[in-house]
């Protein structure tokens, strides 16, 4: 059941260095790897999309097992508050493109094995261009339309996708694009609209899980290329990290899915923002109709003495780790609490990015409020603009 | 019939943070329907203006995709497990 194509059959002559059966010890050592399963590895081509935090355990471990060919797609550089579980990165990569920093820490790992950073977006322009030299393509991206592109451009060229998906303290995995076997719209044929995408609030993701999702697609990866045990088709893994718990859903192919079913209505890629309804890198912030203040401009007018309501609409635990001395509504309680605050005076809401307090406005102005002004960027541009000292997040 | 069902964590917001629900349902339809008149904010999340699953969640029944069986009208039966899978993306903020 092993994946085989025209690049592996070409490889027939591969063989394994003295150094490398060394280091390959105990894989050869098992009748399910054994030479045979070690030279199908260095023949492998994999594609890596994304090397954040799915990416960072995936690579080591393709790496170390001796893949001889990877490819690491990403455009984005290392930020400090990666590190928390990007664990292929250092201190020292910060500031760093992410392809090439992972591609020096992989080779490091393990020289013996070809590396290709392609320090660029993945778009519909550039993907099947990528794919076509892989074997097998791994997700390890973070947004809908990345995830729906790489599940097209598979089916469009007949390769496996092998998924991983997390948020929080949950994860999902599965292998799509394997012959006869469900795709990624036969699961999900579309993605959720912007407006009801979990908000900011409710972001972030408890550092151990991407690695645990990660090491999962790592296996699943490994397994497809020596053709050993079940693959993971045809089955979604469900990972619930906070009661430790393993769950698994029957996957079926949608036999009227658009894209892998009999009458397929797509053939080619498509404009993946649009249909996930996103226009530019992020959801678009609703400023219409919303008057809005600058961090100098406040910090100003504070400064001579005018006494500014602030309201901040984040949660409690991002008020602990900055805040301006603002009254504390978190967005969601805003329509209940909404008597707690005073329409005659003059209001400045914010968030952290300013994407919040924008619909915290939105709603106050519908419940009758008219002096609001919106904090432009947040407690991250008061970081930036006014106080140095206050921490980022 | 007694079912239970599980809330994914990005719908636990909508449950005063419960992770899973337990009531009394004849279909799937009707689990779901008594889960969203307990809890209305999450009516908009799974279900359409329209009144259908929102095509970025799936349910389950047990192991099974209730799109598969016979959708909201799927007989439970006591001990059933419903499973709401909406899609994840990633763990980036903005």
């Amino acid at each position: 059941m092993a994946i085989r194509t025209d690049a592996l059959q070409q490889q027939k002559d591969v063989k394994l260095s003295k150094e490398e059966i060394q280091r390959y010890s105990r894989h050869l050592i098992m009748p399910e790897v054994g030479l045979e399963g070690q030279l199908k590895l260095k023949r492998a081509r994999v594609l890596m999309i994304g090397t954040g935090g799915l990416g960072a355990p995936l690579g080591l471990y393709l790496a170390a097992a001796g893949v001889g060919h990877l490819g690491l797609v990403d455009f984005d550089v290392v930020d400090s508050s990666n590190l928390q579980r990007q664990v292929t990165f250092t201190t020292q990569d910060v500031g760093k493109p992410k392809s090439e920093a992972a591609k020096a820490r992989l080779s490091a790992l393990n020289p013996s094995i070809e590396i290709e950073a392609y320090e660029t977006r993945l778009t519909s322009d550039n993907a099947l261009e990528l794919f076509r030299d892989y074997d097998i393509i791994v997700d390890g991206t973070d947004n809908f339309p990345t995830r729906f592109l790489v599940n097209d451009a598979c089916i469009l060229l007949g390769k496996p996708n092998v998924y991983g998906s997390i948020f929080r303290f949950e994860g999902q995995a599965t292998v799509f694009g394997y012959p006869d076997g469900p795709c990624y719209r036969c699961l999900y044929p579309e993605p959720p609209p912007p407006g009801l995408v979990p908000s900011c609030a409710e972001g972030g993701v408890l550092g151990v899980l991407p690695g645990i999702v990660g090491s999962i697609q790592a296996m699943e990866t490994i397994k497809l290329i020596l053709g050993a045990g079940d693959p993971l088709v045809g089955r979604l893994l469900l990972f619930d990290a906070l009661a430790m718990r393993f769950r698994e859903l029957k996957l079926k192919k949608n036999p009227d899915c658009p894209m892998c079913g009999k009458n397929r209505t797509i053939t080619k890629l498509i404009d993946y923002e649009e249909f996930c309804g996103i226009r530019g890198e992020e959801a678009p912030v609703m400023t219409d109709g919303i008057a809005e203040i600058t961090a100098r401009e406040l910090k100003a007018r504070q400064d001579r003495g005018e006494k500014i309501f602030i309201l901040d609409v984040r949660e409690p635990h991002e008020y602990q780790i900055c805040n301006l001395n603002g009254k504390l509504i978190p967005l969601g309680e805003l329509p209940r609490r909404v008597n707690e605050l005073d329409s005659s005076v003059e209001m400045v809401v914010h968030c952290r990015s300013g994407k919040r307090s924008a619909d915290a406005i939105h709603f106050l102005q519908t419940a009758g409020f008219k002096k609001l002004l919106n904090l432009k960027g947040g407690v991250l541009a008061w970081a930036d603009e006014v106080d140095p000292s206050m921490p980022k997040y | 019939m007694a079912v239970k069902v599980l809330i994914p964590t990005p719908l636990r917001q909508f449950t005063g943070k419960q992770p899973s629900i337990e009531c009394n349902a004849a279909t799937v339809g009707e689990a779901l329907g008594s889960l969203t008149s307990s809890f209305s904010e999450l009516r908009k999340h799974l279900f359409t203006d329209e009144g259908k699953i929102r095509s970025f969640v799936n349910v389950y029944l047990n192991d099974e995709d209730i799109r598969f069986l016979e959708k909201e009208n799927t007989r439970t039966k006591d001990g059933d497990t419903i499973s709401i899978v909406p899609s994840i993306a990633g763990g980036s903020i903005c």
